[in-house]
């Protein structure tokens, strides 16, 4: 979607006055222009990663804090297109899903197109208590299954989240792994099942 | 700098010695089950410091790429004493302190690597092409590039940062930097403020400077470019840059690209008034 027709979306569905002024579109054009002059593609990392989907271009446009109304838009669009799992089995094997959450791996343009794309849960939040190695850019997760329980509703939420966290939050940080096909059905299911499985070291 | 060729030599044993362990080290540890532990990683860096005093093994570079400089090189046979870094012919002490800049010669805004290059081109006549092929060197493939910029990174030691921000072309060139600074896209919809806009953050063990926050601007751009010891090389900042670019998914930026520069001239911008004290020594 084009920087215009967001600024269109807001504008014309919203009737808000699109604040903050033009001049951010222009500095946006700008980069995009330049980014698509300046980078190559390389491996899996092609040029195609600069063409930006809505949500990108609403945050990017908005410095990450769009209008509520946009806001609301286009997270019931991102929450329409999740995909949940065959039979409502949302859980795994947690071995599996430890691996996953321990690899940082895959999509950049030195991991090969054969590379297995992990979960990098540990990059940025703090899982099983053994794991001292953990990042701090999201909220801990610590004994996630033990405190949270397991009901239906947690298992969904939990399972949107982790396909895609712009559902429920418009611009978090927290990368699209379902939604961007980096992770599968399957891979997803693993690590639901570290998080919950009462005999993951995340709940011990 | 001008430390006579059989001292250097017998440092350079004893730098390269100590540095192969180091990186050795961090390897293993890292390939393990788990990473090495926050204090384990900071252990073998202070164990490495401690080895060599207060030697940086960015020193060997600097003094290689002093060679390189004063050295006939090239098609035409030319050293680089003829090369304007910004303020004047052959000078090299303080010039990368303000840099990134608007060279009229070249007609664009140049961050000392930028710079090196043209130089090398329109003095020596290397081809742009055969400079873009390997800046980033490695063990058995070391890199002119890198100790060029180590040797005219170390003459600036001590001079406050001051990129100009005169002309509009230099102005361009930050708000430039900026707006790429937060520029979200690919698979995992990251900019370079996903990870370096809040405080004291990590990634695993690694922490990450607020780069919107001028005190962190200033210790990390001071402190570029740099040895680093896990991969036992010198680094310049486009390196940097194009690892960070790297991490987050995307394309690969070209080298000396508009886009680098304009990253390196917004951090430098913000950086104005440190004292330049690199190159330091990185994890
Ligand atoms: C996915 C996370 C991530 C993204 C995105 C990212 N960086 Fe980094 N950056 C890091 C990490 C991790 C380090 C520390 C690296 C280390 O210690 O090896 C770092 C280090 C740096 C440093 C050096 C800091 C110092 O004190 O040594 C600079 C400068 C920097 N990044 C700039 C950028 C820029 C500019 C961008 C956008 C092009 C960017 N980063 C995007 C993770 C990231």
């Amino acid at each position: 979607m084009s920087i215009r027709i967001s600024v269109a979306i807001c504008a014309l569905l919203l009737g808000l006055p699109c604040a903050p002024a033009l001049a951010d579109d222009a500095a946006l054009r700008t980069a995009l222009e330049a980014a698509r002059r300046d980078f190559e593609a390389r491996g899996p990392a092609g040029l195609d990663r600069l063409d930006l989907d809505a949500v990108q271009t609403v945050c990017n446009r908005w410095a990450n804090n769009p209008p509520s109304e946009l806001q609301s838009l286009l997270q019931a669009e991102q929450l329409a297109a999740v995909k949940y799992p065959e039979g409502g089995n949302y859980l795994g094997d947690w071995k599996k899903g430890e691996a996953l959450a321990q690899s940082g791996r895959g999509l950049t343009w030195s991991d090969g197109a054969k590379v297995a794309t992990g979960g990098n849960c540990y990059n940025c939040h703090e899982l099983a208590s053994t794991e001292l190695a953990y990042g701090t850019l999201g909220p801990s997760l610590a004994r996630y299954g033990q405190r949270r329980g397991r009901s239906p509703d947690l298992l969904r939420y939990t399972w949107a989240k982790i396909y895609n966290a712009k559902a429920s939050s418009l611009c978090s940080n927290m990368p699209r792994f379902g939604h961007s096909g980096a992770l599968g059905e399957a891979q997803i299911r693993h690590i639901m099942a570290y998080l919950f499985d009462p005999q993951s070291p995340v709940n011990r | 700098m001008k430390p006579s060729s059989r001292k250097t030599g017998r440092r350079a044993q004893k730098l390269l010695r100590a540095g192969a362990a180091v990186a050795a080290a961090l390897a293993v540890a890292g390939a393990g089950a788990g990473q090495p532990t926050a204090a384990e990683t900071q252990a073998e860096i202070e164990r490495y410091r401690a080895m060599l005093a207060e030697d940086n093994p960015a020193e060997l570079y600097a003094a290689r790429g002093e060679e390189l400089w004063n050295t006939p090189r090239g098609p035409k046979q030319a050293a680089l004493a003829g090369c304007d870094l910004g303020l004047g012919p052959g000078v090299v002490a303080g010039a990368y302190a303000q840099t990134p800049r608007w060279f009229a010669d070249a007609g664009r805004v140049m961050d000392i690597e930028a710079r090196l290059a043209w130089c090398m081109e329109t003095l020596q006549g290397f081809s742009a092409a055969d400079i873009a092929a390997r800046p980033f060197g490695s063990e058995d493939h070391k890199s002119d590039m890198e100790a060029l910029v180590a040797y005219v990174v170390t003459a600036s030691r001590g001079y406050p940062i001051a990129p100009s921000q005169k002309l509009p072309q230099e102005r361009a060139a930050y708000a430039l930097g900026k707006s790429l600074f937060a520029l979200r896209a690919g698979p995992y919809d990251f900019s370079c403020q996903t990870c370096h806009s809040q405080d004291g953050k990590r990634i695993r063990l690694q922490e990450l400077p607020n780069l919107t926050r001028r005190e962190d601007v200033r210790r990390a751009y001071t402190g570029w470019p740099a040895y680093r010891v896990s991969q036992g090389e010198f680094r310049t900042m486009q390196w940097r840059i194009n690892d960070c670019f790297r991490q987050q998914r995307f394309p690969q930026p070209k080298y000396l690209s508009e886009t680098v520069n304009a990253l390196i001239t917004y951090l430098a911008v913000e950086a104005t008034g440190a004292t330049y004290n690199g190159p330091a020594m990185k994890r």
